[in-house]
């Protein structure tokens, strides 16, 4: 069902540019030609009854209820299928049609169960109201002869349950499969009275291909496809739009509660990045929220060893502060620091890396961005002078050739993913560079690549610099451009030394493991199949050369001219819903907001007159060199927002070392997750549901969060870092978010024009927005690159230093599954474990033939680093000689294994390739028995914490 | 901090620059790199390294390392 209180047009809004006008039961209706005469009614507030349409869907004309007659047509047409058309005069409303839709609504209800009282859509089924609609008051058929009444429910899904005893047939469910997910789950099966809608092969849902995005449900006109949450708590009867806390898409949802209980997410059909779309996470992963693990009282302890203590707000603050100081008069006021997260808001990362830049008086902030798209800032930075993707995700519709790099949109970006299947069956071409094979190369009647670059792990470079190779010397480079609007020296030098032999890709075929003529065709369709796009993701970035993947991406685009207007460009797909906003606000330990270096002295010299004090001028610790200078004992103090360091960032043992070292660990986040169990201070944090502020996507959108109910804590989290600056000696006295995205608009070119007034009014602001782009930016370097020139650069393959040998003769690579989000911390607490309870390890069938490793045994995976055991999955989704796990469940230990090798640029960790040995064993390794024992352990002393009057 | 890994780090830029034709632009693209984004006693240590003679660094960076300490 949809949102509550939404007027639903019944067909699509039409994307043509002329209008006819019409005369509607004796009203004249001006619409946009191509619109169906279902719609133009509903826009002039003329309701004509219907079931199969739905303004999500096309119109497909089966119920019958919504015939109208026309003025000069034959019959009765249905009004959903009938275009407009400039005079027509159309009579929605007379004796014989009310007859027609009489008998229609009788045929219907003679085979549905009449238990709208007790049923969970009472007051929210259209089914409901479009009888009433139609004024039906007998029933002449009874109940004796053939009916679907006794249909068994099926309620394996854990979201939402299918009852095809209410099912009218209409189709809606199948078609949003199709039309709006592109998973193409669900069939009509049968024909006649025997139609029935079947998952798959007649199986249940949970058996099914379906992903349980819900777009089904949220289509569904009865209670045949019902959320269990409305099911258990009713229909709700108020909604918020906000914006989701999960992947970079940002999708805008309709939280619908009752009181301050949130009942149902429903996705936004005004969200400009997902229009009304989601993912099983978005839509229905948000029991997290209010989970019996949640902790909403502060705590603090001396020691690791010690059991926590409750706490006042004010005592902790003061706590922590207390420790705080103490650090910086022993150790100097560079020995503290602390790390932002993606999961909070723009503005509770900038009032982080503020309390640090100002408060703390050092520059050591650091964002988990420095572990997932930190080359991204530097390489398009580099090359076209902003720190971002260049489009609008609706852009893809306008693709004709999508080259996806080292990204798995099905999975880790879903609702972007089926805007690209979209596209893909209108024809678009679709080249993948993955070392596997993900949903989108795979066979299918509906999706599959053209090309698929199977290459090896770690060889990103030397592929895409092959592919300029061949756009150069086969003369596909569009010279014009590139002469045009890019630096001509550094275009000249480029093209000399993609043009090297070495560089070709039959010299570089052995190295990548991938076909000499597959590169060359790659390159020559994305060079001249017409609109270009680049979408990459973390296979691009986390590598030792991953900014020089990204230079080589920006390269590509501005030699073949694919950059500045809607169908192109180079698109990061961000992991974190705020990675884009985290790194805008200035985490990074060099930059302030809006990607200005702190030596600086004209940006600095703003900075400090509106905050008040002097500020340094050379760039702080990254993430890893805070774990660097922890372990050599320089640093001493680190405040962490919003972040699971403890399980997210690579070689753990040498992290849980570094965090032992600490002498004040603080953690504020919604559970105790793995870092805070080395932490002294405990603050609570808030939920996306408990707390104001703005989000901002992978396409530079800035969207609203809105506080739907009371933080269960008793502060937003930003609150809590203003208590903890004012207690440091730095007063903030902000009394509302909107207060500090002024302060961010004041001192940020690229926001200047940002207000929450506007977004509100506007639903989202793509940046840069100022006087230039008062209405926000959709595409970048349009007329011109942000540096002036774009900017080409070597990309020189340099192979990793993580290496196979005989005695790790694997490579293994790490990634996301759809149902769990990075560190699963809120994932792991939804009944998503349905689908993905822990981390496997796949690994192609020969691979396991040779090691005698059988489906689902127990393997060691041990690298130079440490050593994991998972079990084991054959797939030949992985090439011979490449493994593959996800990292979403912290007792799988993914990153024991991960190396300490990093980009060269950013030190982003090079989670995609590591050596490894795998071997079948019978029980877990020791790290996983110790860390087990020390988890337990904590556990133990958050159970038997002190609380007040103990 | 570990000396090993900030040798390590320094050649990896080094790697990335060494394909600049021109050497005086690569150890010029070193310096610069290391010195936006090191924080000082990062530098310091490094350079440190390189004045008690350390030899684990590509010529390049350490060409630029010297112009860092500078």
């Amino acid at each position: 069902m949809s949102a509550n209180n939404e007027i639903d047009y019944g067909t699509p809004v039409s994307s043509a540019e002329n209008q006819v006008t019409l005369e509607i039961d004796g009203h004249s209706v001006t619409i946009n030609a191509g619109s169906s005469v279902m719609r133009a009614a509903a826009e002039a507030g003329i309701s004509i009854p219907k079931l199969c349409a739905t303004d999500s869907l096309e119109p497909f004309g089966s119920c019958r209820m919504c015939l109208v007659q026309i003025e000069g047509a034959r019959g009765y047409p249905a009004s959903c299928t009938t275009p407009v058309a400039e005079g027509m005069k159309v009579c929605t409303q007379n004796d014989k049609l009310a007859n027609i839709r009489r008998g229609i609504a009788e045929l219907y209800i003679s085979d549905h169960p009449l238990d709208c009282l007790t049923c969970a859509a009472n007051g929210d089924c259209e089914l409901q109201d479009t009888v009433g609609q139609v004024g039906l008051r007998e029933v002449r058929y009874g109940f004796e002869g053939d009916n679907h009444l006794d249909a068994e429910k099926d309620t394996s899904n854990p979201y939402f349950t299918f009852d095809p005893a209410k099912c009218i047939v209409c189709s809606r469910c199948v078609r949003a499969c199709e039309e709006t997910q592109g998973t193409f789950a669900l069939t009509i099966d049968g024909r006649g009275f025997e139609s029935k809608v079947s998952p798959s092969q007649n199986q249940d849902f949970m058996d099914s291909e379906c992903v349980s995005c819900g777009a089904c449900v949220q289509a569904c006109p009865t209670a045949t496809l019902m959320e269990k949450s409305v099911i258990d708590n009713g229909v709700p009867e108020h909604s918020t739009i906000t914006t989701c806390a999960y992947c970079g898409v940002g999708c805008s949802f309709k939280a619908e509660m009752k009181g301050e209980q949130l009942v149902r997410m429903v996705p936004d059909k005004n969200g400009q990045a997902n229009h009304g779309h989601s993912c099983v996470k978005g839509r229905f992963a948000f029991g997290y929220a209010t989970h019996k693990d949640r902790i909403t009282t502060p705590m603090v302890r001396d020691k690791i060893s010690d059991a926590w203590r409750e706490v006042s707000w004010e005592e902790a603050i003061t706590f922590a502060a207390d420790k705080l100081k103490h650090i910086q008069a022993t150790y100097g006021k560079y020995s503290v620091g602390g790390i932002t997260s993606s999961r909070c808001t723009n503005e509770e990362t900038y009032l982080v890396q503020k309390l640090i830049r100002a408060g703390f008086g050092n520059n050591n902030v650091d964002t988990c961005a420095r572990v997932c798209h930190s080359p991204t800032g530097y390489g398009l930075k580099n090359t076209f002078g902003e720190s971002s993707g260049t489009q609008t995700f609706d852009s893809v519709m306008k693709s004709d050739v999508i080259m996806v790099i080292g990204a798995n949109p099905t999975d880790g970006h879903p609702v972007f993913g089926s805007m690209m299947k979209r596209r893909l069956r209108q024809g678009a071409k679709l080249i993948v560079v993955d070392p596997r094979s993900i949903d989108l190369v795979r066979n299918s009647p509906h999706v599959k690549a053209d090309y698929h670059l199977k290459l090896r792990p770690g060889t990103n470079v030397a592929v895409v610099t092959a592919l300029a190779h061949v756009i150069v010397t086969e003369g596909l480079a569009d010279e014009a451009f590139a002469l045009e609007r890019c630096d001509v020296e550094s275009f000249d030098k480029w093209k000399t030394f993609v043009s090297l032999p070495q560089n070709s890709p039959e010299a570089v075929a052995e190295v990548t493991g991938v076909d000499a003529e597959t590169m060359r065709a790659a390159a020559r369709l994305y060079a001249t199949g017409g609109n270009g796009a680049i979408y990459y993701g973390l296979g691009v970035t986390e590598h030792s050369q991953g900014s020089t993947t990204v230079i080589g991406i920006a390269n590509l685009a501005m030699a073949t001219g694919n950059i500045g207007f809607d169908g192109v460009g180079v698109n990061p797909l961000r992991g974190q819903n705020n990675v884009q906003g985290s790194c805008d606000m200035g985490s990074f330990p060099h930059e302030f907001v809006g990607y200005r270096h702190v030596s600086d002295t004209e940006t600095r010299s703003q900075f400090e007159a509106a905050w008040g004090v002097s500020l340094e001028s050379e760039p702080g610790l990254r993430i890893p060199n805070m774990f660097a200078a922890a372990i050599d004992g320089t640093f001493k103090g680190l405040y962490v927002q919003g972040e699971d360091i403890a399980q997210s960032d690579p070689d753990i043992q040498h992290v849980h070392h570094a965090l032992r070292e600490l002498e004040c660990l603080i953690v504020q986040d919604i559970f105790l997750n793995e870092t805070a169990k080395f932490a002294h201070v405990f603050l609570p944090g808030s939920s996306f549901l408990e707390k104001n502020g703005t989000f901002t996507n992978a396409e530079r959108r800035i969207s609203p969060v809105r506080k739907v109910m009371t933080p269960m804590a008793g502060k937003e989290d930003w609150e809590v870092t203003q208590d903890l600056s004012n207690a440091l000696g730095y007063p903030m006295n902000y009394s509302h978010p909107s207060e500090i995205m002024a302060e961010i608009a004041s001192l940020t070119p690229q926001f200047a024009g940002v207000t929450y007034e506007k977004i509100d009014a506007m639903g989202s602001i793509q940046w840069p927005c100022n006087d230039e782009a008062p209405d926000g930016t959709p595409i970048m370097h349009a007329d011109e690159f942000v540096r002036g020139k774009g900017r080409f650069m070597l990309t020189e393959y340099i192979p990793t230093q993580e290496r196979t040998n005989s005695k790790y003769p694997l490579i293994l690579t790490t990634g996301r599954i759809l149902s769990q989000y990075n560190v699963g911390a809120q994932t792991r607490r939804t009944e998503n474990v349905a689908w993905h309870d822990e981390d496997r390890l796949e690994i192609h069938p020969h691979d396991a033939e040779v090691l005698g490793i059988a489906d689902g045994d127990w393997v060691g995976v041990k690298s130079r680093t440490g050593e994991t055991v998972m079990h084991a999955i054959i797939t030949e989704r992985m090439q011979p000689g490449v493994v593959y796990t996800t990292f979403h469940f912290p007792h799988s230990g993914a990153n024991v294994i991960t190396t300490d090798n990093s980009d060269w640029a950013t030190n982003c960790p090079e989670y995609k390739v590591t050596a490894v040995h795998v071997a079948k064993v019978a029980q877990p390794s020791e790290w996983q028995q110790k860390y087990q024992s020390f988890s337990d352990q904590q556990l133990s002393l958050l159970e038997n914490r002190i609380v007040a009057g103990d | 901090m570990d000396k090993s890994n900030l040798i390590k780090m320094a050649n990896d830029i080094g790697s990335f620059f060494k394909s600049e034709p021109d050497r005086t632009l690569a150890i010029a693209g070193i310096e610069q790199h290391i010195r936006n984004f090191w924080e000082p006693r990062m530098r310091k240590e490094i350079v440190e390294y390189i004045e008690k003679g350390g030899t684990d660094l590509m010529d390049i960076v350490a060409e630029a390392v010297k112009k860092l300490a500078k």
